[in-house]
């Protein structure tokens, strides 16, 4: 027994960053919107108080914040010769959960893409040529946006999570301290940068030492008061290091709670319903129009909400399984690669160094999500590839996002895992280690895809998301290119003792934590025969539906993706807003 | 105001409150927990023109009291005490495993929600799988030490000569350990390389987690690498580069001195 309600004009599915983001636009528009989000509301006083949010088990190695397996997993595959098993554990990637989503427990480091990024395959084809483009059976695209268009979109994310950093290009004028490299931004950002402690900070005199350009982290965590245009307040960062991986008790990172909720809430014409998953997109039958979402709440009961718009704002995942559930869209085949669900899954590849010290104290517990300095020399197409027989790159930071010593216990090379060698150089290192990251970007190849395993089924009966993925030797190449410069650059650190190259070699694995940056499989293109989503993220079969979220990405470039995915959410509200809801039908001629 | 208070009095207050608190009632915590940690049970709930909060539901953590084992019987026990030690020996350095309380710890989480696999996806088919596709038993970290401590310790009986872990000279005692940890030595009906793993991240996890939950007694092993804990607000010491930060650890329940008096 299906109870159908009352019929709104628009209905959001995930209720994180993307999810906030499109409900404050659409509200705002005078839209009538009911967000269905099947996690638990989540508030900061509640959920991440200061008085018990410093808890290394509890959040990072109990997983209290992030969605739980035993309820939803997918199945995992390096390639189609073999079976996909399920992911019984997380590790690789951290999925979050509730209202908020992964944006609780991120970072907060708030990246825009290279100009070139979003020109990946003509860009990449003008300068090295077609070997270069298609070697590792790599099928990178365009994104159908520009720097442009993008640019206003990125700004306002800056201004609503009140980003702190140093601008490097202010319309097309390079400024000292900031990064060089990124395009031209309008404005600078609204709070100055972080502190720097002392590992960054050696990290920047040996960066510049070599030549480089370094530079403070871009991040939403906060180096003084501010109060967004929202009127939402945040206080200064206390550098507690308990930031990535957990909530923030002091309203002093950017998350979906402290920017947009407390004005997006307050909205008489938005509604938010909690414990409630979609099941389905339902259409009509000749497949064109979305008629709305049909969810069931945690006691069991099933309900029809109608709606004239459907927003699929859950994690990249979600969004791409909803999809392959309710039919919509034709799914990816790597035999023939003909079909775009599912198509251009990629991730990002991470190395590390990490650098000891003879005698100096850096206090690795001084910690804040983002709290780094950066090179990025080595990111996009920053540099010259002639000859290195890869394309893409990353960032290298020296981060320091705290010292939970659990995770993040360094111990120089040779030193066993345990016993009294271990214990020694665990308590001598300490204090006196820091971790170079490098940080990359991972290309689209014909391998990497996302379906629906044929085996393994949720707790509905459904067919759990299968993921197919491996890095290949474009990015492994690229990884050991960065890890040797990152290692370079912390040899010429002050005091340095010795420096520990940990390569990322072999086949993905899900076990090491890495990164929860995974894209692709509800690309922009600008046709639908190489995407699913247009410009507007809107879908080229479905066109009142629109999925937001990473999943847009054609590709991964080397930065952190929320950035880029709210600047994508912010350009799709606004073509809503502007020209949709005008004239409601595509807005890009197929 | 009485003017003789101490001047961060409303700190403790507030911390000391929300833990006792919480510790209270042990059925409004796992209520709580399944709503907080997202299980199922938690009401649905439709939110509309505010920002819902509620007294007396903070999300505080599921804090373990007394010492005394709950999991491990006492065969179980004469492997992991000798067994943990050798992970983290004794010596000046900084307690040894068995001298932070990290066999209490085990025994805790194995007996609570974590031994219960309640974040773990048990469902089958249980077909095994490449390294690279992490753990794939059917067992609940609970049932799966169980099987692993009995299989090691039939390895042992089998290889020495009759004798228990315990019974083994140190030296014996690592090479088994090595060999767990290799995968050299291949266990009956269990798969030692996956078991060890699992056993040295949940030592290391009773060593440096917070006090809270029965390990890191006396929060030593901070102490021992000079970390603070859950101290809060370096704001004061971000720009003092190289200088010690000279406060002793702190845990989620206060740092002892807090207590007194």
């Amino acid at each position: 027994m299906v109870t159908k309600l009352p019929a709104v004009d628009a209905v959001l599915v995930g209720f994180g960053w993307t999810g906030a983001i499109l409900g404050q636009q659409l509200c705002d528009a005078g839209l009538n919107v009911v967000a269905l989000e099947r996690g638990v509301w989540r508030d900061t006083p509640t959920d991440f108080a200061t008085t018990f949010a410093q808890d290394e088990l509890r959040y990072m190695w109990r997983h209290h914040l992030f969605q739980n397996l035993a309820y939803d997993t997918l199945t995992i595959r390096n390639n189609v010769g073999q079976q996909a098993l399920p992911m019984r554990r997380l590790g690789s990637f951290l999925l979050g959960a509730g209202v908020g989503g992964s944006g609780v427990h991120w970072n907060a480091q708030i990246w825009r893409f290279l100009e070139s990024d979003f020109k990946a395959y003509s860009h990449n084809l003008k300068r090295y040529g077609k070997a270069a483009v298609d070697a590792y059976d790599m099928t990178v695209q365009d994104y159908p946006v520009t720097w442009d268009e993008i640019e206003p979109h990125y700004d306002t994310f800056d201004k609503i999570c009140g980003t702190s950093g140093k601008a490097g290009n202010l319309r097309g004028v390079i400024q000292d301290g900031g990064n060089p490299f990124e395009g031209p931004r309008s404005h600078e950002y609204p709070n100055p940068a972080m502190a720097l402690p002392y590992g960054p900070t050696l990290f920047t005199r040996a960066a510049r030492e070599k030549g480089y350009k370094p530079f403070p982290h871009p991040t939403g965590n906060m180096s003084r008061p501010y109060t967004n245009p929202l009127g939402a307040q945040l206080g200064q960062c206390t550098y507690c290091g308990f930031c990535e991986k957990f909530g923030c008790g002091n309203y002093s990172k950017a998350t979906a709670q402290t920017t947009i909720l407390p004005y997006l809430m307050a909205k008489p014409n938005f509604t938010l319903r909690t414990e409630s998953e979609v099941l389905k997109i339902e259409t009509t039958p000749d497949g064109k129009r979305a008629t709305g979402v049909t969810y069931v709440d945690s006691t069991g009961k099933e309900f029809f909400q109608p709606a004239e718009i459907v927003v699929l704002s859950a994690y990249v995942l979600h969004n791409v399984r909803l999809l392959l559930l309710s039919k919509i869209g034709r799914p990816y085949d790597p035999k023939t690669g003909e079909g775009v669900v599912g198509k251009n899954y990629a991730y990002q590849i991470t190395s590390s160094a990490n650098v000891f010290f003879k005698d100096k104290i850096v206090n690795p517990f001084i910690g804040a999500g983002a709290l780094a300095a950066v090179v990025d020399e080595f990111n996009g197409d920053n540099f010259d590839h002639t000859g290195l027989g890869f394309i893409g790159g990353g960032y290298i930071a020296q981060m320091q996002t705290g010292g939970r010593p659990i995770e993040m216990m360094f111990t120089p090379a040779g030193t066993p895992k345990w016993g009294l060698e271990w214990k020694k150089a665990a308590a001598h290192n300490y204090l006196r280690a820091v971790n170079i990251l490098c940080h990359g970007s991972v290309m689209a190849h014909r391998g990497n895809y996302l379906d629906l395993d044929p085996t393994y089924r949720d707790a509905f009966g459904r067919p759990m998301l299968r993921m197919t993925f491996d890095f290949t030797d474009n990015e492994r190449k690229m990884s050991a290119y960065l890890l040797d410069k990152a290692a370079e650059i912390g040899l010429a650190m002050d005091g340095v003792s010795s420096v520990k190259k940990n390569y990322r070699t072999g086949s993905w694995s899900v076990v090491p934590y890495q990164t929860t940056h995974n894209t692709g499989g509800t690309i922009m293109g600008d046709n639908p025969r190489n995407s699913v989503v247009n410009k507007y993220l809107q879908s080229w079969d479905v066109s009142n539906l629109f999925v937001m979220g990473a999943g847009a990405f054609p590709q991964n470039a080397g930065y952190n993706p929320t950035g880029t995915l709210a600047a994508l959410a912010y350009f799709s509200a606004a073509a809503i807003k502007d020209r949709y809801l005008k004239s409601p039908g595509p807005m890009v001629r197929a | 105001m009485t003017g003789n208070k101490p001047k961060n009095s409303s700190t403790i207050d507030r911390r000391s409150l929300l833990l006792t608190g919480a510790l209270a009632g042990t059925a409004g915590v796992a209520a709580a927990a399944a709503r907080h940690d997202g299980g199922l049970g938690a009401p649905p709930q439709t939110i509309q023109g505010t920002m819902p909060w509620r007294e007396g539901t903070a999300d505080a953590p599921p804090a373990s009291t007394g010492t005394d084992y709950r999991f491990f019987n006492a065969f179980e026990q004469a492997f992991v005490l000798p067994a943990i030690d050798r992970l983290i020996p004794p010596d000046a350095t900084g307690p040894s495993a068995t001298q932070a309380n990290v066999h209490i710890f085990l025994d805790h989480q194995l007996a609570g929600p974590y031994g219960r696999g309640d974040h773990f996806y048990l469902g089958g088919p249980w077909p095994s799988g490449t390294p690279e596709q992490g753990y794939q038993s059917r067992l609940t970290p609970a049932q799966f030490y169980r099987a692993s401590i009995l299989a090691v310790e039939g390895y042992v009986r089998t290889q020495y000569r009759g004798k228990l872990f315990g019974q083994l000279a140190h030296a014996d005692q690592d090479a088994v350990l090595k060999g767990l940890e290799s995968g050299g030595i291949k266990l009956a009906n269990a798969d030692g390389k996956a078991f060890f793993a699992m056993f040295l991240q949940n030592v290391l996890e009773g060593y440096f987690s917070d006090p809270i939950y029965g390990g890191n007694k006396d929060m030593a092993a901070w102490a021992m690498i000079g970390f603070p804990g859950a101290h809060y607000d370096y704001r004061e010491w971000v720009g003092r580069h190289g200088r010690r930060v000279p406060f002793p650890p702190t845990s989620l329940n206060g740092r002892p001195g807090w207590s007194e008096g």
